[in-house]
């Protein structure tokens, strides 16, 4: 007979399965975690290729002469910008226009739900500016952008003078087989999001913004460039987009690939790669980039203006200039020459990015890990959870030693399954109120406290999260069938929720890898080991730690951490907020679903753990 | 009265004249085609438009007239947006040669370049509508070069990124040629990676072939313009070329020097070539015979008397009257009548099979069965 389907066998599987449950969980998830720590080390890394043809070996020669011209043009444009004090929209449409472009602007307005404190912002009104060059010989049906933000203040000055200075260089030449935009954006990812619902056609986040009237096809690719300073030490590239997409590994190999024949030294997460990867230190330091990396793609955020093309199907990349303590200068001609060859490299591309990796992590910028090589430590810790469940679902299918009839058996099972319904909608319910009062009532709080509108809706978000912790008292006096308190209901509960976050972080780390795997280190032991029978405060204070606001603290402080600018307790707290604010404001801005991916999700299964925690 | 030896002296000299004009007349061809097809399209495969106009070049500068060129081009690099020098294909960095210009006549261009209408063209089978220029009319005394370049792999071509021709095909195609008498002599080279597997199955004769590597090695390129973008040449066109920049229309050159071009050194892949199907030595062949156009003129001091009658010499009996063979015979073709198929006794396999049946079918249900049947 078959493996499963001979009694005896069976049974010797299912004792070996009971009996060896816990060991083998313990080994899987430390095997995870080796696993992923493993990925930067770099005989286990790959190094990148350029895996389109059409974009080949660079072989243009870079004739940009301007970049003392463009930086002139920066100053101006900072002059014009201090005059105004905002956007200088009639000084921008005329140059443009003189450098022979296509010139149309874009107003939009949106009101945040609540005050934005690191950006100092509430109702915010702007307008775009963007030229485009359209190619001399070719059907408008590709473009391609650049982009640089008009920031208030000193910033992104140069970055504007150096993108007015390309169009006029890229405006003399005939070989442009797509139209190239040359777009200045106001207020930001604000501004960013308003163009693209205006290019597109679309409106998912309720902004307002007047259509766009001039277009240029389908983009290819989109560069968004930050540059304020005359002269840089590096160049930083940030790839991590909105709800973690990242761009095609292409584009990366194409900036790699110009900043080593250009000759200049380009960095990823702002740090340098090293050589030694043998050494304990040279292995530190690839681990820090690929935490970095795997920190800001779980956060959800946009890290750059170029983050909201890629819901778009559209690759982007932001380039930083970055000016620090080294010997080695790089002038703004180098700069425009860099990005004089990607767009004439771009420009011959035939078809979109789709050759190279579009899920992959990147300990340095010459290498890289490819889904196929990270996926099995997130798989590891999801079999932890699979293996509970089989255990559970044992045990639930033993008949019970204690000495209660058949008949009354039926009867238990089903008041087993609508007591476990209880719990789950009003842990739903809970973190339903998690992701709509906060906002919904930061009048009343502000109102009855003496806090601003930002700090009213953290708090209450908070509140409301430490008020969930209060529910297991509660909801046992909501039974809908009989009295009898039941010692084997708290394992169909449980069954149900490993299964649901077992489906919830697999679904996650299919979309946003560091998401899924951070949530899943914390919440996969607790899920494994949490019953009523633990010693209760410990495991209460367990579960508090491990809970997904806990695992954010610790990430302010870790990310903090890697960017070699620990903070204090205090200004850690502070930033938390901040981080909490900033999430919240995401969601209802641009779409990032990580706010409501915990609040409608995560908060309702942990809830569930608790819930199991203090089952009487 | 004539010293002896000067007389042995002129009947010799007489002797050596009348065997350099044999020699002049024994290639036993009368007319050069030439058919130069490139594969690829992209703009990142220039370097294959361009050798194919380069050879298109030298061909024509050695004699062989755009009437009797078929010249295939699979992609429009002179008018491609990406371009930075316009309505010019530029195919040597330093001279600047632009092999484009005013007078070229691309027969077959952008997607009619295909498998089907390459061996088309090859064997003659196109549509009556075709024009003549679009026509490979050779006839049983021309001498055909074909020039292939893109890319390829271990036994195919690869025509406009979507089809293959194997070189089972191209084996079969050149049959046919032979058989429908459509060449004299023909001379294969090829330019891409592996492109020895593409001669590897010829089987007809009077061919010889020559690639630009073996199998298992890629053929490269030379070198990247830099205000272009982009690979002008492959290695051993480049070096071809180079060598077919010293042939004119009266050199004496043979194959074998041709063999030798782009050694090892230079060209980084190992070409090959393949002779053995070829009936003359390779060394008597010169490289004119398909590179150019030598057109056989045969001079006479005799006037010809035109208005009489030619009379036989040596009262020789009229010869036959010979009249041009049709290498289609169509209005054979459709009014054809079913031809009478001889019958041939079935085959033995055939025989023994049924045989097989019948015992079978007696065995399992019984031989009383047999009267049923007969």
């Amino acid at each position: 007979m078959g493996l499963l389907s001979d009694p005896n066998r069976r049974r010797a599987l299912i004792s070996m399965l009971t009996r060896l449950n816990a060991p083998i969980c313990v080994v899987c998830y430390f095997a995870g975690v080796a696993w992923f720590m493993g990925l930067a080390f770099e005989p286990f890394t790959l190094r990148t290729y350029m895996s389109e043809n059409a974009m080949g070996s660079t072989m243009v020669e870079e004739r940009f002469p301007a970049g003392e011209r463009a930086l002139a043009t920066g100053r101006e444009f900072a002059a014009h910008k201090k005059k105004v004090g905002g956007m200088p929209v009639d000084w921008l449409v005329k140059n443009m226009q003189d450098r022979g472009l296509e010139v149309f602007t874009q107003s939009f307005s949106r009101t945040l739900p609540f005050p934005d404190e690191n950006k100092e912002r509430y109702i915010v009104k702007g307008t775009n500016v963007y030229g485009i060059l359209r190619a001399p010989r070719a059907p408008r049906t590709e473009a391609l952008v650049l982009s640089a933000p008009c920031s208030p203040g000193d910033n992104n000055n140069q970055a504007v003078g150096l993108l007015l200075g390309l169009a006029q260089y890229f405006r003399n030449q005939i070989y442009w087989a797509k139209d190239i935009i040359f777009l200045v954006n106001e207020h930001d990812l604000i501004g960013m999001q308003a163009w693209l619902e205006g290019y597109h056609h679309t409106n998912t986040t309720g902004m307002s913004w007047s259509p766009l009237q001039g277009r240029g096809g389908s983009i290819q690719a989109a560069l968004s460039l930050e540059l304020s300073s005359d002269v840089i030490t590096s160049l930083d590239l940030v790839l991590e987009g909105l709800n973690g997409q990242l761009p095609n590994l292409d584009l990366a190999n194409l900036f790699y690939a110009f900043c080593q024949k250009i000759g200049v030294l380009c960095t990823i997460q702002g740090k340098l790669q090293r050589n030694d990867w043998d050494s304990v230190s040279g292995y530190n330091h690839a681990v820090q980039t690929m935490m970095l990396m795997v920190m800001k793609q779980a956060s959800g955020r946009p890290w750059g203006d170029h983050g909201l093309f890629l819901r778009y199907h559209i690759e982007a990349a932001t380039i930083k200039g970055v000016n620090s303590f080294r010997q080695y200068k790089t002038d703004a001609t180098t700069i425009g020459r860099l990005l004089e060859g990607m767009y004439r490299k771009l420009n011959n591309l035939l078809e979109r990015l789709h050759q190279s990796y579009f899920f992959y992590l990147m300990p340095s910028l010459s290498h890289f890990v490819s889904i196929g090589y990270y996926m099995p430590a997130f798989g590891l810790l999801a079999v932890i959870l699979l293996l509970r469940a089989l255990d559970l679902w044992v045990q639930l299918n033993t008949p019970p030693s204690t000495t209660e009839d058949g008949v009354a058996d039926i009867d238990q099972v089903r008041h087993t399954l609508l007591s476990v319904l209880t719990p789950l909608v009003i842990s739903h319910l809970t973190g339903v109120a998690l992701y709509a009062l906060p906002i919904r009532f930061q009048e009343t709080a502000v109102e009855h406290f003496p806090v601003s509108e930002t700090e009213a809706v953290v708090l209450t978000a908070i509140a409301i999260y430490t008020a969930g912790l209060a529910l297991p008292h509660n909801t046992h006096r909501y039974y809908i069938v009989s009295t009898v308190p039941d010692v084997r209901g708290w394992r169909v509960l449980k069954l149900v929720a490993v299964l649901y976050l077992a489906v919830l972080l697999g679904c996650t780390a299919l979309i946003n890898f560091s998401l899924g795997f951070i949530l899943a280190l914390t919440l996969v032991p607790l899920a494994a080991f949490v019953t009523p029978h633990v010693p209760k405060v410990l495991s209460a204070f367990i579960l508090v730690i491990l809970s997904p606001a806990c695992t954010l603290l610790f990430s302010v402080f870790f990310f903090q951490e890697l960017q070699d600018m620990p903070v204090s307790f205090q200004d850690g707290w502070l930033l938390y907020l901040s981080v909490i604010s900033q999430g919240i404001l995401d969601h209802s801005l641009y779409g990032s679903l990580v706010y409501p991916l915990i609040a409608l999700l995560v908060y309702p299964c942990w809830l569930l753990f608790w819930n199991i925690l203090f089952w009487k | 009265n004539i010293n002896p030896c000067v007389q042995i002296i002129i009947h010799l000299l007489s002797v050596i004249s009348q065997n350099s004009a044999g020699q002049f007349f024994s290639s036993g061809h009368t007319n050069n085609w030439a058919v130069l097809v490139c594969t690829s399209r992209f703009w990142f495969n220039y370097r294959h438009v361009a050798n194919t106009l380069s050879v298109y070049r030298s061909v024509k500068r050695l004699g062989i007239p755009d009437s009797h060129i078929v010249l295939m081009l699979a992609d429009d690099m002179a008018c491609n947006h990406r371009n930075p020098k316009p309505a010019t294909v530029f195919s040597h960095k330093n001279m600047e040669l632009n092999v484009y210009g005013d007078d070229v006549e691309v027969d077959y261009r952008g997607y009619e370049v295909t498998v089907e209408n390459f061996l088309r063209v090859l064997t003659g089978r196109l549509p009556p509508s075709t024009p003549r220029s679009k026509r490979l009319l050779s006839d049983d005394r021309s001498n055909i070069l074909i020039y292939l370049t893109g890319h390829g792999g271990n036994g195919f071509l690869k025509f406009q990124d979507s089809e293959e021709i194997s070189n089972v095909e191209l084996a079969d195609a050149f049959e046919q040629m032979w058989q429908k008498r459509r060449y004299n002599e023909l001379l294969f080279i090829i330019d891409t990676c592996q492109g020895a597997s593409m001669y590897e199955r010829f089987y007809s004769p009077n061919i010889m072939a020559l690639a630009s590597s073996q199998v298992g090695e890629d053929s490269l390129s030379h070198q990247p313009d830099l205000a272009i973008g982009v690979h002008l040449m492959d290695r051993y066109t480049f070096y071809m070329l180079e060598f077919l920049e010293d042939i004119h229309p009266a050199s004496k050159t043979n194959m074998n020097d041709l063999f030798k071009v782009c050694p090892k050194s230079q060209c980084v892949s190992t070409p090959g070539h393949r002779t053995d199907l070829f009936l003359r030595d390779p060394g008597s062949v010169l490289i004119t015979d398909f590179f150019g156009s030598v057109r056989k003129v045969e001079l006479t001091m005799d006037a010809i008397n035109l208005t009489d009658p030619i009379n036989p010499v040596n009262g020789e009996e009229q010869k036959e009257v010979y009249s041009y063979a049709d290498q289609l015979p169509v209005s054979e073709i459709i009014h054809q009548k079913p031809k009478q198929k001889d019958w041939h006794p079935p085959d033995g396999f055939i025989l023994g099979l049924w045989t097989l049946i019948l015992l079978v079918f007696f065995k399992t249900y019984g031989i009383k069965h047999l009267k049923h049947i007969f």
